[in-house]
């Protein structure tokens, strides 16, 4: 009979844990997909190889206009395993010094007069709109005549930059919606580039890896920690539980 | 060693005979209900958390700059070049926000078991003294990582003051420094934030419990164990239904904080955002009076009080009633032992009435929030207005139909929750003044269904 209560009360604490849990990963799960339509992002952080591509390309088509401020390039370095040489020989076009933080070398006066507004820093971007919004950003690029620049975008209308990635994506053109003029239907490709829209889309799915690895640097230590911690806790909340256990044996 | 430590101990006794007994008289010789459940341990865990704010806060102040022009970059700065600054940060960001989970269901088992009964009205009162200081502190809190929502929500807030008639104003800018929310602004907030407000926090933290250890607590079955029979294990004199606080609800609260520390572990290492709930996608721009975010809303655990505060409309071309009932919300709290008449405390042997009751508040509560936080009005529109085909022809209302707005219906089911608040506290009054609980017999002693 006492054993049929203590394994009840056990089932109690148990489900009601699983329930935390469950509500825990619930929630967070319906809040991750609560971006409103657009295609999710797909990114992974931990993939290293993929945010290596990533840095290659922000290097290479981000960084005239767009600054890291917050990021330097021996912290590039220490988290996505390339050397000193490799940053400095790949990615570092400025000349800056290896301890510095990524800074656009565009004066933020042409930057207005060029595009109207000076290029945002993109260090917490991916904080600020989500992975999926910047993701789909870089899709969303349309040639436009009416804009000042000849382009525009879906996912933020009248952007003011350009498409840097044209070459590589080549040029989509747009199809307005039948009643709002405004509205994008849908993107059509009128003239391929360098990539195939498959291979595109890996590039940009990089690119976005990459900045989200610059939102947050940390991510790659919390997630390498919090199995321990967790697993420490976890432990911890059992003996705890035997402890009470073993004190409480005289209660009754 | 164990000579030591007694020659020691001696060597104290001596110069303050009054230490041990004071010790005793709140550890070992407390002597707590046996049957507390689950809803207990939240006091605890409130502590914890409070140390930790404390704890974090102090090692965020030595990298933090509490300026308009550095405060931002100083928490990217502890974001990523200070050592384990990530983790000191978002242990008192996720902190800051399991605060308020803790305490709300703290006040609730206070609701549940009627904890507020006479002889505990000081208990009550000095514990939601304690509410209102710390919604004080996470307000100026969240101002100071400076980003664009600190900086729209802290201007949102504060014009509030604003409405209060003939000083409105001149308030506004006594509270701010400034015009605007600025510089002067951040300065003072943090020296609220991490001196002023946390020595009042805990000092009347130290007051709760002493005030608590003065009556003795209350228990899930509401019986007063001191009134029961007397004789335990330990002594003659104190209740049989009692036991040492320590050591037995010092182990047994030590798994609810390990239990505690997992859950708020999973958040810290692997969703310290929390989906935009605890970290707003808007924070991580910087502070900017020229760009509007898109949803100004307060951090979620203010959102009940923010929703209450929008839904009721102005009048006489002031929206101090909105103000008044905001602040009414939290009044209503503080003086909830004088509007409960009923002789019985725990929801167990209560009438019907008053379960339905604080279901319905605990609803209106949850529901309100999510209503401060601007997500109801879509979701009710999205599941009814395919509901009302035939009268949702756009033709017959030329335009297209009232409801096909999300603002009605978040005003609507808004305006519906907060008189089901301000009900609860009408009915709860009502029902006890008048003699209209049917209560159930109330056992003379805890029930303890122990293993």
């Amino acid at each position: 009979m006492t054993m049929t209560k203590r394994q009840l009360l056990m089932k109690k604490y148990v489900s009601s844990i699983a329930l935390v849990f469950g509500l825990l990963v619930g929630a967070t799960s319906a809040m991750a997909s609560e971006e409103g339509g657009l295609p999710s992002a797909g990114t992974n952080v931990n993939d290293q190889a993929s945010l290596q591509r990533g840095a290659k390309l922000f290097f290479n088509y981000c960084v005239g206009c767009h600054s890291l401020k917050y990021v330097r390039y021996s912290r590039i370095s220490e988290d996505l395993g390339l050397s000193e040489k490799e940053v400095m020989d790949n990615l570092n076009f400025t000349g800056d010094k290896f301890g510095d933080p990524v800074i656009s070398h565009m004066p933020e006066a042409s930057g207005r007069q060029f595009f109207g507004k000076a290029p945002p820093d993109l260090s917490l971007e991916v904080r600020a709109k989500g992975a999926d919004w910047v993701y789909g950003y870089l899709n969303s690029f349309y040639l436009d005549p009416s804009r000042p620049v000849g382009w525009n975008n879906a996912v933020f209308a009248n952007a003011s930059m350009p498409n840097p990635l044209w070459e590589l994506q080549g040029l989509q053109t747009a199809e307005m919606k039948a009643d709002d003029k405004d509205a994008v239907e849908k993107l059509e490709l009128s003239q391929p580039g360098k990539l195939t829209p498959a291979q595109f889309k890996q590039a940009t799915r990089d690119l976005t890896s990459f900045l989200e690895y610059a939102a947050e640097p940390a991510a790659l230590q919390r997630q390498r920690y919090g199995i321990w911690v967790l697993l420490f806790l976890a432990g911890f909340t059992l003996l705890a539980y035997t402890l009470k256990k073993e004190y409480w044996k005289d209660v009754h | 060693m164990a000579n030591v430590f007694s020659s020691i101990g001696n060597w104290v006794n001596e110069r303050a005979p009054n230490m041990m007994p004071a010790y005793r008289k709140h550890m070992t010789e407390y002597y707590a209900p046996k049957n507390f459940n689950l809803w207990y341990y939240f006091g605890s865990l409130a502590i914890v958390v409070l140390v930790n704010q404390i704890v974090t806060g102090i090692f965020l102040t030595m990298n933090f700059k509490p300026s308009a022009a550095e405060a931002f970059n100083s928490v990217e700065y502890i974001m990523r070049d200070v050592e384990w600054g990530w983790l000191i940060r978002y242990m008192h960001s996720t902190g800051a926000s399991l605060f308020f989970v803790v305490v709300f269901l703290h006040m609730f088992r206070g609701l549940l078991y009627g904890s507020y009964h006479k002889p505990r009205e000081l208990v009550w009162l000095l514990g939601m003294l304690i509410f209102l200081v710390l919604m004080a502190e996470a307000f100026m809190g969240y101002v100071l990582p400076w980003g664009n929502m600190s900086f729209w929500g802290a201007k949102v807030i504060i014009s509030l003051f604003g409405t209060i008639p003939v000083i409105g104003n001149s308030l506004v800018e006594w509270i701010m420094g400034d015009f605007l929310p600025a510089d002067a602004t951040i300065n003072r907030f943090f020296a609220l934030h991490v001196i002023a407000l946390p020595l009042v926090l805990l000092l009347l933290v130290v007051l709760h419990i002493a005030a608590l250890h003065e009556v003795g607590s209350n228990n899930p079955d509401g019986v007063e164990i001191k009134k029961g029979p007397k004789g335990n294990r330990w002594d003659d004199h104190k209740p049989a239904d009692g036991i040492p606080f320590h050591p037995y609800y010092t182990v047994k609260d030590l798994f609810g904080v390990g239990f505690f520390l997992t859950i708020a572990a999973f958040i810290i290492f692997f969703v310290p955002t929390f989906g935009g709930w605890f970290l707003e996608h808007d924070n991580f721009i910087p502070a900017n009076n020229l760009v509007t975010p898109t949803h100004i809303k307060p951090s979620w655990y203010f959102t009940p009080f923010y929703a209450i505060l929008r839904m009721i409309p102005s009048f006489f071309g002031t929206a101090f009633w909105g103000v008044l009932g905001m602040f009414g919300a939290i009044a209503l709290l503080f003086v909830l032992p004088w509007i409960d008449k009923g002789k019985v405390r725990s929801v167990r042997y209560r009438g019907t009435g008053y379960k339905v009751a604080l279901f319905a508040l605990a609803f209106s509560f949850i529901g309100l929030a999510l209503v401060g936080a601007g997500v109801v009005g879509e979701w009710v529109q999205e599941i009814l207005t395919p509901m009302l085909p035939p009268l949702s022809n756009a033709a017959f209302w030329k335009d297209s139909p009232f409801w096909a707005s999300s603002t009605f219906w978040e005003n609507l089911v808004g305006r519906l929750l907060t008189a089901m608040y301000f009900g609860y506290f009408v009915f709860l009054w009502a029902y006890t003044r008048f003699g209209w609980e049917k209560t159930k017999p109330v056992p003379d002693r805890v029930v303890y269904d122990h293993d």
